[in-house]
């Protein structure tokens, strides 16, 4: 029972990250209808910036951590200009593939300039952590489950209740209208891929204290964050919130009770039960097109 | 009778590329199988042209699914590595012979393939990219913890070749004879059924479903054939290297044949040659790039980007383009043979019964519990003012919205739940209204896939099938234009196309969604001409259309729909008379008064 306990507190730790870097896909997709295979890369990179700026140039945590996403708002920039723009017009496939050609530039760039060895980088707070009960809190966990928290509320308040928000909101309704209406798609699309970037980046730098920050870091939390955007429902921002927090429970304990080489395994066979069963996930979505 | 020969002449011309082609593919294919024996090679030639061999075979199934069928395949170095470990462990672990093994690898990746595919490709192509990738992923961790049964990380070592090619050269030989036979074969499937409908469900699986195919199962079809072809060329390589390893078959592999058919060009087995060798020829010269871990790779990544922006056809591609400027346009040639409508039979007096049909949308109701009886013979016009559910009747109809309640009977036989191409086996043609031809093949090609929809009267026969096609292009005028690609086509053009395709299926009932949108006024003319003719066949049409003057002189029977609800029904004269009809379309109740 402890322990069960102990692997519920790590899973929704390690499963609010995967929340976020759904929650990149998603907004991502939702704007343009195609889903950015980089996305993973982004939480490397920011997590690598970080480990650059905080431990060799030797910033403050905090200075380090804005600089490093302020460089993930320009990449995310630059992408949208390089990577996705310029195919807009062209249908998902060439853009897919567009990004997925992205994501091996991203990774296999970093492993040339800085290296295969992986890097340490260390939590936020100095103390490791606390017992509450029977149950180990790890302080980082703490801090990602908390500010997973903090960042979906703002987000629901920005979509719902800001301007900005609901420009965004409608672009990713239906582009042809939101741009008759006077609101300006492509700015609104940049928006989004920068904010995509800087989330994306926020679940890299808070994970890497967790996982060594290496290059295959990326691919593999963007594989289970898509499991999760798929189990959660697509397109739903809440789905991806519990399928990311589902998948990082499910793993943790298929991690103690079942093996732990094949950890990364679960995720896959979730994934596919659900395209079997239940392919609109939990939040069910409807997948047509108009005639 | 002349009919036998106007059909071959017409099949001959359909394909005037392939004349001198297989004789010049036979001799290429030869003279490099007789080069692998001849010369002598150093080890490392023989290593790279092995590995150009094997990879090109797999690269090959990209073409297929990626390059035909339009979905992506993102584990080929997965499949192929089934086809390498089944080829290793089968000989050097359970002693079998090494064909027995070859074939077990194909049919291992052809059931993961089918598995992969059947779970996903019901749903988008995100959901395959990313599966794959998954796949990709699984497999490896497979192989390197699952030691007792893959040996892990050390892989396999001394995997035995066939008798008769246990030498260099002849192995070689073999599997360039291989590549040479599967080549020939992705070359010509694109001509098959098989092989236009996937290009008709890349172009646009709406039009393709209704067409009659049956899309779910033409893309499961090409995924596990690309799977296959990745697990023949696993094992071969296998065999030639004697040495397999999990690191050999990572996802990193998967990218590099992927990189490798969209530079050589998706579109051809010649492109997917071109891109395997230079991508295996480049990076051997470029070795020192090897030197600094993740560059070789990042430079693929960028160059993926490339291709995909500025040179979306590949390299072949490009080379094909520069040629087809030059080429001379084909001489049409008549088929002589009239289109035969057979109008569905003689069966009942009513094609088509439909009762109490409702579609909603949410608390919307589009349609709400609609009427209508078709009898066999003559027009009938469905209309009604805009939002009044028209369309969502006739995608309800055809397949496309499941009806939320209601039946559908279409000569007798309850066609509710079909799927679209189950009820064009039934006898339902449409067109739509915005077009939806598939745009890159040629008008002959599109109308064929309409010929040889299940349970067409040409049946399989390719020579009936195309003067099938001829006769229904020739119904509709355009047989001249017949080996031209339909992207070019003005409007109208493409929307006489799109009836033929309708037409060249002999369905007992036209549905027709507003075929008179967007032309001009001489085009109105044709298609109310062409109605004319059509229905004079004895062929029963049901057409939705806004021009009042169009659907008064081909209609006899008129249904009218106000919101989601018949209001008006009977023949033209009476119903465009009926005070509902004038008051839905004019806003206003009419003065009975005075």
């Amino acid at each position: 029972m402890d322990l069960a306990l102990q692997l519920l507190f790590t899973g929704i730790g390690i499963g609010s990250v995967y929340a976020l870097v759904a929650l990149g896909f998603v907004l991502i997709f939702r704007a343009t209808n195609v889903v950015n295979f980089a996305q993973g890369e982004f939480s490397m990179l920011a997590a690598f910036l970080m480990v650059v700026f905080s431990v060799k140039v030797g910033l403050p945590y905090w200075l380090a951590f804005i600089v490093a996403l302020m460089g993930m708002a320009l990449l995310g920039a630059v992408f949208n200009l390089a990577v996705y723009y310029p195919l807009r017009h062209r249908t998902y496939l060439p853009v897919i593939i567009s990004t997925i050609g992205a994501s091996i530039f991203l990774a296999n760039t970093t492993l040339a300039i800085h290296g295969p060895e992986p890097e340490v980088l260390s939590g936020w707070f100095d103390t490791p952590g606390f017992l509450l009960g029977p149950v180990y809190l790890d302080s980082q966990y703490l801090l990602i489950i908390a500010v997973t928290a903090i960042l979906v509320a703002l987000q629901y308040w920005f979509f719902e209740h800001t301007l900005l928000g609901k420009k965004l909101q409608a672009t990713s309704q239906d582009k042809e209208m939101a741009s008759l209406l006077g609101i300006p798609v492509a700015t609104m699309i940049m928006v989004t891929f920068v904010y995509s970037a800087v989330i994306g980046g926020i679940a890299g730098i808070l994970v890497a204290p967790v996982l060594f920050v290496s290059i295959g870091m990326g691919a593999a939390i963007a594989l289970k964050a898509f499991a999760a955007t798929i189990i959660g429902g697509f397109g739903d921002v809440t789905g991806a919130i519990i399928g990311g927090l589902a998948l990082g429970v499910i793993e943790t304990f298929g991690a103690a009770y079942i093996s732990v080489p094949y950890k990364d395994g679960f995720a896959f066979l979730v994934l596919i039960a659900f395209l079997i069963f239940r392919p609109q996930g939990i939040f069910g979505e409807r997948v047509a097109e108009k005639a | 009778m002349s009919t036998t020969a106007t059909t071959a002449a017409a099949a001959a011309s359909a394909r005037p590329r392939l004349r001198w082609g297989v004789p010049a593919y036979v001799v290429f294919v030869a003279a490099a199988i007789v080069l692998a024996i001849v010369v002598p090679k150093t080890g490392y030639v023989f290593n790279i042209s092995l590995q150009a061999t094997t990879y090109a075979i797999a690269v090959l199934g990209l073409t297929i699914v990626l390059g035909l069928c339009g979905q992506i395949n993102l584990a080929q170095a997965a499949f192929f590595g089934l086809g390498a470990y089944a080829v290793g462990l089968g000989q050097t672990e359970h002693g079998l012979n090494f064909w027995v093994c070859l074939l077990i690898g194909s049919g291992l990746a052809a059931l993961f393939g089918a598995l992969l595919g059947a779970s996903t490709l019901r749903l988008g192509g995100h959901y395959l990219a990313m599966v794959t990738i998954s796949f990709q992923q699984i497999l490896t961790l497979v192989l390197i913890n699952w030691i007792p049964v893959t040996k892990g990380p050390d892989g396999v070592r001394a995997i035995p070749r066939p008798a008769f090619f246990a030498d260099g050269s002849s192995y070689l030989a073999l599997c360039i004879a291989v590549l040479g036979g599967l080549g020939y074969l992705v070359w010509h499937l694109r001509d098959t059924r098989l092989g236009r409908a996937m290009r008709a469900v890349r172009d646009n699986e709406l039009a393709a479903g209704v067409a009659g195919i049956d899309v779910y199962r033409t893309k499961v079809t090409a995924f596990a054939l690309s799977a296959v072809l990745g697990g023949i060329g696993g094992g071969l390589f296998a065999g030639g290297f004697a040495y397999v390893s999990p690191d050999q078959f990572s996802f990193a592999e998967s990218v590099v044949f992927l990189t490798m058919v969209l530079l050589g060009g998706v579109a051809s087995p010649i492109g997917a040659v071109i891109g395997t060798g230079l991508l295996i020829l480049i990076p051997e010269w470029l070795r020192f790039l090897k030197s600094i871990p993740g560059l070789y790779l990042a430079i693929y990544g960028a160059a993926v980007i490339l291709i995909v922006l500025f040179m979306p056809d590949g390299i072949w591609g490009f080379v094909r383009g520069q040629f087809d400027r030059f080429k001379r346009a084909t001489a049409p040639s008549a088929s002589g043979d009239a289109l035969q409508l057979s109008g569905g039979g003689v069966g009942t007096d009513t094609v088509l019964e439909v009762r109490k049909l409702s579609k909603h949308f949410g608390g919307l109701k589009a349609v709400d519990e609609v009427d209508l009886t078709i009898k066999r013979g003559g027009v009938h016009a469905l209309i009604g003012p805009n939002g009044s559910g028209k369309t969502t009747t006739l995608n309800v109809l055809s397949g496309l919205y499941k009806a939320t309640s209601g039946t559908i009977m279409l000569n007798g036989q309850d066609i509710t739940s079909l799927p679209p191409h189950v009820r064009t086996k039934a006898g339902l043609g449409r067109t739509f209204q915005n077009i939806r031809l598939w745009r890159s093949m040629t008008a002959l090609e599109n109308v064929m896939v309409g010929a040889e929809r299940p349970g067409s009267p040409v049946g399989n026969d390719p020579a009936s099938v195309v003067a099938r096609a001829r006769a229904a292009l020739a119904f509709v005028d355009l047989e001249h234009r017949a080996d031209e690609v339909v992207a070019g086509f003005s409007y109208g053009h493409q929307r006489a196309v799109e009836i033929a395709r309708a037409l060249a299926s002999d369905p007992a009932l036209l549905l027709l969604d507003e075929p008179g949108a967007g032309l001009n006024s001489s085009e109105k003319v044709e298609l109310r001409n062409l109605l004319k003719r059509i229905s004079a066949h004895g062929l029963t049409i049901l057409i939705i259309d806004h021009d009042m003057t169009l659907v008064s002189e081909v209609a006899q029977h008129i249904t009218v729909l106000n919101f989601g609800r018949r209001i008006a029904d009977g023949h033209s004269a009476d119903v465009l008379k009926h005070p509902d009809v004038i008051a839905a379309y004019l806003g206003t109740a009419p003065d009975v008064a005075a």
